[in-house]
């Protein structure tokens, strides 16, 4: 591929570069993704939380991070039941409302929803519709073996799909790629908590996010632009607490509930598309790159509602998060009808009382348009906790 | 000796109540003596194993439904959410953490507390329920991570790569978690008890399988939804045992003995029904009345498959090999109880033709998103390559706030009237 699909930015300062972030992230007929397709390239979708896209870069294609939208579900409405949240529904909508046309979709068995999701999606679309079984059983010591098997097997089903073969060296200029990214998402978020006046929760949130629309080289030169102008911008600290937004890990609240968040806090951490910042460090490009990639998903990861790991009890992954960040405070949220973010909610709570960490409990669904009630909330715990 | 007629017809469901009060005797007996005990799922329950350590079985999930047919549940689940667990979350769990916060307090007996708790992937919210254990009284938790179909009708074939990583996977997990026995119980592994349980399971896998068979008779021999879910708790809490194969040789016999006789469930068996999805517990006689009154019966329920844990493929052991055999039969077990509920498309297909099915019911519930989540589709989808009529109703198995009763009613009542002009249609065209 050879033409740059968002190039929008490009000579402009750091508002407008945010400005044109915005438009892109917000755009739901992804003209953006529609230039990569018009230029040839293919296309495959993976469903939230994680996903090994380095495997789907080295063939060739596009990865794109399936996370729903602002849309109204309208042709996809008929195919769910109640009860479920939304993003299952707005994500299968972007398909049928062929606002995103994939050569593949893959989902995972994150929750008891969404490992529906590509059944439901095998039944609408002749494309192949799988789902990628991350190991469960994290404990286990043949789950590295397993899921180095399991996306082998993966990237046979996507070189049939992009008609190459990937090399092990492609695939290592590949992690290097990601390495990349996730040291610059790294830096963002370094920005966020050591002087998070200087950008706001919802700017760090646009950039971090186009990098799962966009082709991954494209996405580090922009945040290699980006980030040493926010390091200088010139904007002074305000007296806003600190504080952690926890419950992003899978559907996204809109960006006028981070709007919200921002006036009344500065938030230092989150767990939003916490996928694309799911490995922690540099992945190796010595030895068996796929075996490296298995292993850091594993390994070198950080923590979710969806994975269970023994060594990681998310209670205590919160309380770390909150920590290290300096952060005074929690906002911990769920998606409407998100189980494994509801669930959590209760074990998080305990144990943040028990460290005597304020929290705010709330709930959100992306499509969500009032906010009236969430800023009063949020005015009044932070009020309570300024004048304590 | 033969067995007087009179004593074989209805047999199936007298042993299996009275299975179900020994059993739940059995589990009040080991919390009070504190003797060690196994939570376990319904999907994948790994009873092979934790049998042979002499844990007792308890099945969180059949504790719950209990509160649910005896109408308490509603106590439960209050209690749960009164400890800051979401309306919108499974009744299963509520019901459980409230029995917990209860000290093992149950309409049916006293619950112990989990010695261990062992579950598969069949179902997330497994993993979710039993982290609250983990927090509560610092359970050892082992999940046996099951990996299921990519995608429709890939069920590997056996000689394929991916089965073999799969199966490898699965196996040393099992090592992995007869370790963790030995290590928490103090006995020794014994391969020979593992070859006697495996040989219990079988002869139940294979008695199980051959009764849903010969629900193809007609008039239909029992109901899924009501006798079925009788048969379903003696297989799930009895798997593996000398008892548990004596109730399905037993049931078989019944059930040739009617096809026989041509004795069936309904007196009048107007319509046969499919069911897809979970039972309506907190009105489960009333529910199915609300069927039968028609003259309705379901004659299959994609229920007995996937609750079964996949055994209703009547995979037997191979006992000279027992642990790559049992991983083998988890494998495909769970997996296919997976596929009961994400990829059921031909097996509905199947049912239709098979088991001359005149109507399919889908019965979505708030509770449970793996079951449901997908049934609108597949009904869309079922539809366009069967003419056949459907009904598509939502409730719950445990939450009578999200039941309603009469709108049920009405529903179903407009199916069958459906149902009855389709039929007279036929019988003019015939």
């Amino acid at each position: 591929m050879t033409i740059k699909i968002f190039d929008a930015w490009q000579g402009l300062p750091l508002d407008g570069i945010l400005e044109q972030c915005q438009i892109l992230v917000e755009d739901t007929d992804y003209n953006a993704v529609k230039r990569w397709r018009e230029d040839g390239g293919k296309i495959v979708g993976h469903f939230q939380v994680y996903f090994p896209e380095e495997i789907v870069h080295a063939a060739g294609m596009l990865p794109f991070k399936v996370r729903g939208a602002s849309v109204d579900a309208t042709h996809s409405d008929s195919r769910f039941g109640s009860y479920l949240c939304s993003i299952l529904k707005t994500s299968l909508e972007l398909a049928m409302s062929d606002r995103l046309e994939l050569e593949m979709f893959v989902s995972h068995p994150i929750c008891d929803a969404a490992r529906n999701l590509a059944a439901i999606w095998g039944r609408n679309f002749d494309y192949p519709c799988q789902i990628l079984y991350l190991p469960q059983n994290a404990n286990s010591s043949h789950s590295i073996n397993y899921l180095k098997d399991e996306y082998d097997r993966l990237k046979k089903e996507i070189e049939t799909i992009a008609g190459k073969k990937i090399t092990d060296d492609d695939l290592r200029a590949s992690l290097a790629v990601f390495n990349e990214n996730r040291k610059l998402l790294r830096e963002l978020y370094a920005i966020k908590r050591d002087s998070p006046w200087k950008i706001t929760a919802t700017e760090a949130y646009i950039l971090m996010a186009i990098g799962g629309m966009i082709p991954r080289e494209e996405h580090n030169e922009l945040l290699s632009h980006t980030i040493p102008l926010i390091k200088s911008r010139d904007v002074k600290s305000q007296d806003k607490m600190r504080i952690v937004i926890e419950g992003g890990f899978c559907e996204q609240p809109p960006l006028d509930f981070l709007r919200t968040v921002d006036r009344y806090c500065y938030v230092v951490d989150d767990d939003l598309l916490i996928g694309l910042r799911w490995i922690l460090e540099d992945i190796s490009l010595d030895g068996d790159p796929m075996f490296n990639l298995a292993e850091a998903y594993l390994e070198k990861s950080s923590y979710s509602p969806v994975q269970h790991d023994l060594r990681k009890p998310k209670e205590k992954m919160l309380v770390d998060r909150i920590k290290k960040s300096k952060a005074e405070a929690a906002i911990v949220t769920a998606a409407k009808m998100c189980e494994p973010g509801l669930e959590d909610q209760v074990t998080y709570t305990i144990a943040l009382e028990e460290e005597n960490i304020p929290f705010f409990i709330g709930e959100f669904e992306e499509n969500m348009t009032s906010f009236d009630h969430t800023e009063i909330q949020l005015e009044t715990f932070v009020e309570n906790l300024l004048f304590d | 000796m033969t067995t007087a007629p009179e004593s074989i017809v209805g047999r199936g469901n007298r042993d299996g109540a009275a299975l179900f009060r020994q059993w739940f005797e059995k589990i009040t007996q080991t919390a009070e003596k504190e003797q060690n005990a196994a939570y376990v799922f319904v999907m994948g329950s790994i009873s092979e194993i934790l049998r042979t350590f002499d844990f007792t079985m308890v099945f969180p999930e059949i504790n719950s439904l209990q509160t649910a047919i005896r109408r308490v549940s509603d106590e439960y689940l209050d209690e749960a959410e009164d400890q800051g667990y979401s309306p919108d979350i499974c009744g299963y769990v509520k019901a459980d953490v409230a029995v917990q916060l209860r000290g093992g307090e149950h309409p049916m007996g006293r619950i112990p507390k989990p010695t261990i708790g062992v579950l598969t992937n069949a179902c997330n919210t497994y993993i979710k329920w039993a982290e609250i254990w983990e927090r509560m009284y610092q359970t050892p938790i082992f999940t046996i991570d099951v990996p299921g179909s990519r995608e429709a009708g890939s069920l590997n074939p056996q000689n394929e790569s991916n089965y073999k990583n799969d199966l490898r996977y699965v196996e040393i997990q099992l090592q992995e978690l007869i370790s963790k026995c030995e290590e928490i119980t103090g006995i020794k592994f014994d391969p020979d008890r593992l070859r006697e349980v495996l040989g219990y399971s079988n002869d139940m896998s294979r008695g199980w399988k051959k009764v849903l068979e010969l629900n193809s008779n007609r008039p239909s021999l029992f109901n899924a939804l009501t006798d079925g879910t009788v048969y379903l708790g003696v297989a799930n809490c009895f798997r593996g045992t000398e008892i548990g194969s004596k109730f399905f040789s037993d049931l078989v016999e019944e059930m040739e003995y009617k096809a026989a006789q041509g004795i069936g469930t309904l007196t009048d068996e107007k319509y046969r029904l499919g069911f897809v999805g979970v039972p309506c517990y907190p009105i489960f006689r009333h529910f199915n009345e609300f069927f039968t009154d028609w003259g309705g019966t379901f004659v299959n329920s994609t229920y007995l498959w996937f609750a079964s844990g996949g055994t209703n493929h009547g995979f037997e052991y191979d006992l000279t090999n027992p642990i790559e055999s049992l991983a083998e039969g988890i494998l495909l077990n769970v997996r296919g109880a997976m596929d009961s509920m994400f990829y059921h498309e031909n097996a509905l297909i199947d049912m239709i033709d098979n088991q001359f099915v005149d109507g399919m019911v889908f019965h979505p519930i708030k509770s449970c998103r793996t079951v449901s989540t997908g049934l609108a589709d597949s009904r869309r989808s079922l539809m366009t390559k069967r003419d056949i009529p459907s009904l598509f109703i939502e409730s719950d198995m445990m939450d009578k706030r999200v039941v309603s009763e009469a709108q049920l009613k009405n529903r179903i009542d407009a199916f069958f009237e459906g149902l009855a002009v389709r039929k007279q249609r036929e019988s003019i065209t015939a």
